[in-house]
């Protein structure tokens, strides 16, 4: 389990996260959602040690992350950010291979190799292993990332909008595998999502966050409920219920 | 393009430049070693062909750790003002020691390349528009900017004439005992080899770096700090060399990647070839006077970089 406890992080005297303390439950998906700069993402780079919290502390299965070595907090815990367009040449297979870095510092074992085969085959990307990253469509790309991700082997997976410019069908795939991570393989998946409703149908729990606060946490039943939706966007938000599936239809209220 | 290749091609060349020259030699002459050709080979051709080798190999390296760490396909020495730090460090040693041995002046060299380039870092994190063009511009003024300095203050002392030998690079006052500097490069490379992979993860930036459990400040430092080192004596014995730092990374990138430890040796490679092929022509051309490989080197380098920023106008 992560344990934020009241976390902080002011940019000069301007709150950007405030005093949030919030369980990441295990083996589920957790999404954050909310506004533009309600602070998920300073958020979850603390929680990820790519930011350092200016109060408040941050435990991954009650170790304090700031005492722990760089390496062995990249054996638990990966984060993919949404600026991953980075113009390096890779090939696929090279970047997933980089997964396998806290373990072996880039020289592959035997056992390195066969996870990296393992995430490739997961990913569906044994085929066009050897392309170039910069050759390849959005979708391929976030695909690439997470086959890397997995290849890191951690137990808590992070992700900062990784629907970004994905078009529909991409971005129900990468949701897709998303929940197999979690059903399949066991992991924790927490993921910061701007389309209410892919939070909606894919999450298992839902913290929303306004204004550097946490304003609800709780099951994603709960939260996807019109008066909590319009307390948090401020807007009001009707739900219908089709196919299973909560859907907020809150594109012409 | 095959490592095994660009091995054969070489030592062609290689075997090429020992007996390209001014005094004609063969390889049978050789044979005796007490003959002034022997003595011409040992003294000059051998440690001139060592040169070239090594500062094409280290001007190359130093120039692709720099485009991967600032992750911009266009920053080298020649780009980033290191060169030009570099010769201010120089002018800087000798106006300070009034006759300042190699070492002397290697470690202040050293000095001012590694603060130019660090220097060069900081305004590129504190630029906000990153666009890969726009950055090796600010870099060139910044290079102008210390250069002119160098000017001023080599106009003030009078030694114009003097700091213009470090300008041109030039490897035809290369003989025994001149150029023994260049052998750092070597074990430079060999770290540079050692530490590629961290260079890869690093040169995909801080976040990405962190997520993988790497010192990303750390390593910055050591690769600024080797390129520093490179620059500083390749600067000292031969001479700027412009542009080699930025066309063969680039060129080998193309083909393979950005993959360190798979491209650096290629690198390496490349850079020993493209400097070996421009020292040749600059020896045959207007024979029996020669060319300095500086020119040769920008002419031809200058040619290739318009092709690169041709064709990368094409992808955009």
């Amino acid at each position: 389990m992560i344990q934020v406890r009241s976390l902080s992080k002011f940019y000069g005297k301007k709150p950007v996260v405030e005093e949030v303390s919030v369980d990441i439950q295990p083996g589920k998906i957790t999404s954050f959602i909310g506004p533009n700069g309600a602070g998920k993402s300073t958020l979850l780079s603390m929680v990820s040690r790519l930011l350092d919290a200016d109060t408040g502390e941050v435990l991954v299965d009650n170790a304090d992350v700031r005492r722990m070595k760089s390496q062995e907090f990249a054996k638990r815990v990966s984060i993919l950010k949404q600026s991953n367009h980075m113009n390096v040449r890779l090939t696929i297979r090279e970047l997933v291979s980089f997964g396998r870095f806290p373990y072996s510092k880039g020289r592959l074992t035997e056992e390195d190799e066969r996870i990296v085969e393992q995430s490739l085959e997961y990913m569906h990307l044994t085929e066009m292993e050897d392309s170039f990253l910069d050759e390849l469509s959005g979708g391929q790309r976030q695909r690439a990332f997470i086959a890397m991700v997995i290849a890191q082997d951690t137990d808590y997976i992070l992700l900062d909008e990784p629907l970004n410019n994905l078009d529909m069908k991409h971005s129900v795939q990468i949701m897709k595998i998303l929940r197999r991570l979690v059903d399949e393989l066991g992991k924790t998946v927490v993921i910061v999502l701007h389309d209410i409703n892919f939070a909606s149908v894919y999450s298992d729990r839902i913290v929303a966050m306004k204004d550097g606060k946490v304003v609800k946490d709780g099951p994603t039943e709960e939260i996807i409920q019109s008066e909590a939706l319009s307390e948090i966007y401020d807007m009001d938000i009707p739900i219908r219920e089709m196919d299973n599936c909560r859907i907020c239809v809150y594109f012409n209220s | 393009m095959k490592k095994r290749y660009l091995l054969v091609v070489l030592l062609i060349l290689s075997g090429v430049s020992l007996f390209v020259g001014v005094s004609s030699l063969s390889p049978l002459d050789l044979l005796d070693f007490q003959s002034e050709e022997t003595q011409i080979f040992l003294i000059s051709r051998m440690p001139r062909l060592v040169a070239i080798l090594l500062a094409g190999a280290g001007m190359s390296i130093a120039g692709l750790i720099m485009q991967q760490l600032s992750r911009n396909k266009f920053v080298s020495p020649t780009t980033a003002g290191t060169l030009d730090a570099t010769r201010l460090g120089i002018l800087v040693a000798m106006l300070l020691f009034a006759n300042a041995s190699m070492l002397e002046k290697m470690a202040v060299a050293f000095l001012f390349a590694l603060g130019g380039t660090f220097l060069f870092m900081q305004i590129l994190d504190r630029i906000k528009f990153k666009d890969a063009i726009f950055i090796p511009l600010v870099g060139l003024m910044f290079g102008n900017i210390l250069s002119s300095v160098t000017t001023f203050f080599a106009y003030r002392a009078d030694v114009i004439q003097n700091m213009s030998a470090w300008l041109q690079g030039d490897f035809s006052m290369i003989m025994k005992g001149r150029y023994e500097l260049l052998y750092i490069s070597i074990p430079i490379l060999i770290i540079a080899y050692l530490y590629a992979n961290r260079f890869t993860v690093a040169g995909m930036g801080e976040d990405f770096s962190k997520n993988l459990g790497l010192g990303y400040r750390r390593v910055v430092n050591i690769g600024l700090g080797l390129v520093a080192l490179i620059t500083a004596t390749v600067v000292l014995t031969v001479g700027v060399i412009p542009f080699l730092g930025l066309i063969i990374p680039n060129i080998i990138s193309i083909f393979k990647g950005d993959h360190l430890q798979k491209t650096l040796p290629h690198t390496a490679l490349a850079g020993a070839i493209f400097l070996l092929v421009c020292d040749i022509l600059g020896r045959v051309i207007i024979y029996p006077y020669e060319i300095s490989i500086s020119l040769m080197v920008g002419v031809i380098g200058s040619g290739i970089f318009l092709i690169l920023l041709f064709r990368r106008k094409a992808y955009a």
